[in-house]
């Protein structure tokens, strides 16, 4: 009952401030409905059982990503509105008639999913340790140690490449 | 229902007001130490020696008015002291004051709560306090509190890395991020962490300085240059917010740094049967000694030491603490796999 | 009525959905690259119920590797942003039309 409340609290909060993140004419409103929006996805992964993930989401998005998103809305101090300008081409009504086949069409497979007989737990290979932050360590570096190490070295070339884009002169 | 309820209740509003009071007596222990260093007398009108100060100072902040700025973004404005002055608040979950003990016939924790995630709890909430500074430079919408806010953002994030890359070597030495199987790591490896990782201690030290803004890293408030730092256009209680918040910064840090390198509440020389004599003292007792050595330093450095240029600040940061931060992790690494 | 998987991917439909519609709709380019973040998030959320469901930590491993792409994305994003903003003085995605014949 109690995770009950807790599900339809987060989801009501998470898709309302998802619906302000593209709603808000200010930017910078915009970016804290973000923060506020992760935050709550973050209680949503507790709330799964996967904490070291929320805490990954708080440190990596609401404390890295999205300052960054701040610093640049700021540095991008406009002088007139960033929508004053409209394509004349631009059909908006056909963006929101795509999305909602999106919605009708994902909405379809997990309806559908719902009814089918539910997946049994498929247990990985056995782990010598327990708890979600070993246990997830322990696939980090045994499993999905190649992906690991090709993550590390994207993370490496966007540094520079943002280092590079940014930098007025070498 | 009270093991559940009651007590955990108890204890969060017991370490909240804790907290509030120990910040407010902290800006008194500030000017008096000051004073004492510069052969002054400090605050000594409201009561005895002025330790009636603080209160004079809240009902004094309290009746201020509230400005708020025409040309502000308004709601930014009114959010940004609480984003800067909750995360400070809500780290004091996860800090362990002293292990178990019986209370009244019952047993009872000495911490509101141990995650098995807690030091990254602690590194996370941390992150998110760096809005408050960024939004009220920026929701002023006034130069100098913009570039305040701007060169605070950019110190924070980069003493950040420094002090994070130190936590994750003890966290190797510990084997857990929990708070609590931090310190009885220490005490089952017979050693402080203060002793087996000096490097660590150093650049954490360094770096909570920088973190909180305090002398000699506050270029956010440098006075000459920037006329108050990004609460220039905070004024009464929202203004006290700001200040409470980088006082209460300064004990989460001290209070980090005496878990993690100190030993928490252990007694020192845990292990020698010799000293036993001192376990009469209870546990929570040390903990509060030696947060308050840490705090004292904090004020005995302001005291002491001139102010950093920006330059030779982000030089520090970026090409002392940072490469020597990752050469301390390779080696306790290296050592870690060798030899244990 | 417990909560079972399925509530969850619904919630990470209607996220993804508002994703798309801020993707499509919304002119700003750095509202555009905020609601890539939702739909990022809104594929976390699917990957970590199903790893909650499956009992075995491989979705939570896989939504590691979706932050740090994530992370990457925003940072090369926001400075090619910098870099056209520097040029044009804009960031209407209307008006980043040099391309166009």
């Amino acid at each position: 009952m109690a995770q009950a409340i807790a599900f339809y609290f987060i989801a009501a909060c998470i898709l309302g401030f998802a619906v302000l993140v593209v709603s808000t004419k200010d930017t910078v409103h915009s970016v804290l409905f973000l923060v506020m929006d992760f935050l709550f996805v973050a209680a949503l992964y507790v709330l799964l059982g996967a904490e070291f993930l929320a805490a990954i989401q708080v440190l990596v998005y609401a404390g890295g990503i999205v300052v960054l998103y701040l610093f640049v809305v700021m540095l991008v101090n406009l002088k007139r509105p960033p929508e004053a300008h409209s394509d004349p081409h631009r059909r908006t009504m056909l963006g929101f008639l795509l999305a909602a086949a999106v919605l009708v069409e994902v909405g379809a497979i997990a309806v559908y999913g719902h009814s089918q007989p539910a997946m049994v737990p498929v247990p990985g290979a056995a782990m010598p340790v327990t708890g979600n932050t070993a246990q997830i360590g322990w696939l980090l570096y045994t499993s999905y140690l190649i992906p690991f190490e090709i993550a590390s070295m994207l993370l490496l070339v966007a540094m520079i490449g943002a280092i590079v884009l940014a930098k007025r002169e070498l | 229902m009270i093991d559940t309820l009651v007590i955990p209740l108890l204890k969060i509003v017991i370490v909240l007001n804790a907290t509030l009071v120990s910040v407010t007596y902290m800006v008194l222990l500030e000017r008096k130490v000051i004073a004492w260093a510069q052969s002054r007398l400090g605050p000594m009108r409201v009561g005895p020696y002025g330790i009636l100060q603080p209160v004079a100072d809240a009902v004094k902040l309290m009746i201020k008015e509230d400005i708020t700025p025409v040309r502000a973004d308004r709601w930014v404005f009114t959010i940004a002291p609480i984003i800067s002055m909750v995360p400070a608040l809500i780290v004091y979950a996860v800090i362990p004051f002293g292990p178990e003990v019986k209370l009244f016939g019952r047993q009872v924790t000495l911490y509101i709560t141990d995650i098995n995630v807690g030091l990254l709890y602690i590194v996370s909430v941390a992150s998110v306090g760096v809005y408050g500074i960024i939004l009220a430079g920026y929701a002023s919408n006034s130069k100098y509190p913009l570039l305040a806010s701007l060169r605070a953002s950019a110190q924070l994030i980069s003493y950040e890395v420094a002090v994070t890359l130190t936590l994750v070597s003890v966290i190797m030495m510990a084997g857990s991020l929990s708070m609590v199987s931090i310190v009885r790591a220490q005490q089952s490896s017979h050693m402080w962490y203060a002793f087996v990782q000096p490097l660590a201690f150093l650049i954490f030290f360094i770096g909570g300085l920088a973190e909180t803004n305090r002398a000699p890293f506050d270029l956010p408030e440098a006075e000459q240059e920037l006329t108050g730092g990004f609460h220039t256009e905070y004024s009464g209680m929202r203004f006290a917010l700001f200040f409470l918040a980088e006082y209460a910064n300064m004990i989460v840090v001290s209070s980090v740094a005496t878990t993690l390198f100190l030993g928490g509440w252990l007694r020192p020389f845990p292990n020698v049967a010799f000293l036993s004599f001192l376990d009469f003292i209870p546990s929570w007792t040390w903990f509060l000694v030696k947060s308050f050595v840490f705090l004292y330093i904090f004020i005995w450095v302001r005291a002491t030491l001139p102010r950093y240029r920006y330059d030779q600040l982000m030089r520090l940061g970026w090409k002392v603490l940072i490469p020597l931060a990752i050469a301390n992790l390779v080696v306790t690494g290296i050592i870690k796999v060798m030899l244990l | 009525m417990p909560i079972t998987t399925t509530h969850y991917i619904l919630l990470s439909a209607a996220l993804f959905t508002i994703g798309v519609v801020g993707v499509m709709v919304r002119r700003n380019i750095i509202i555009i690259f905020m609601s890539i973040e939702l739909i990022l998030n809104a594929v976390n959320i699917n990957l970590i119920a199903f790893s909650q469901q499956l009992q075995n930590g491989i979705g939570q491993v896989f939504a590691i590797f979706v932050i740090a792409v994530a992370a990457a994305e925003a940072a090369v994003g926001l400075g090619i942003i910098l870099a056209f903003y520097r040029n044009k003085e804009t960031v209407n995605i209307d008006e980043m039309n040099v391309m166009r014949s």
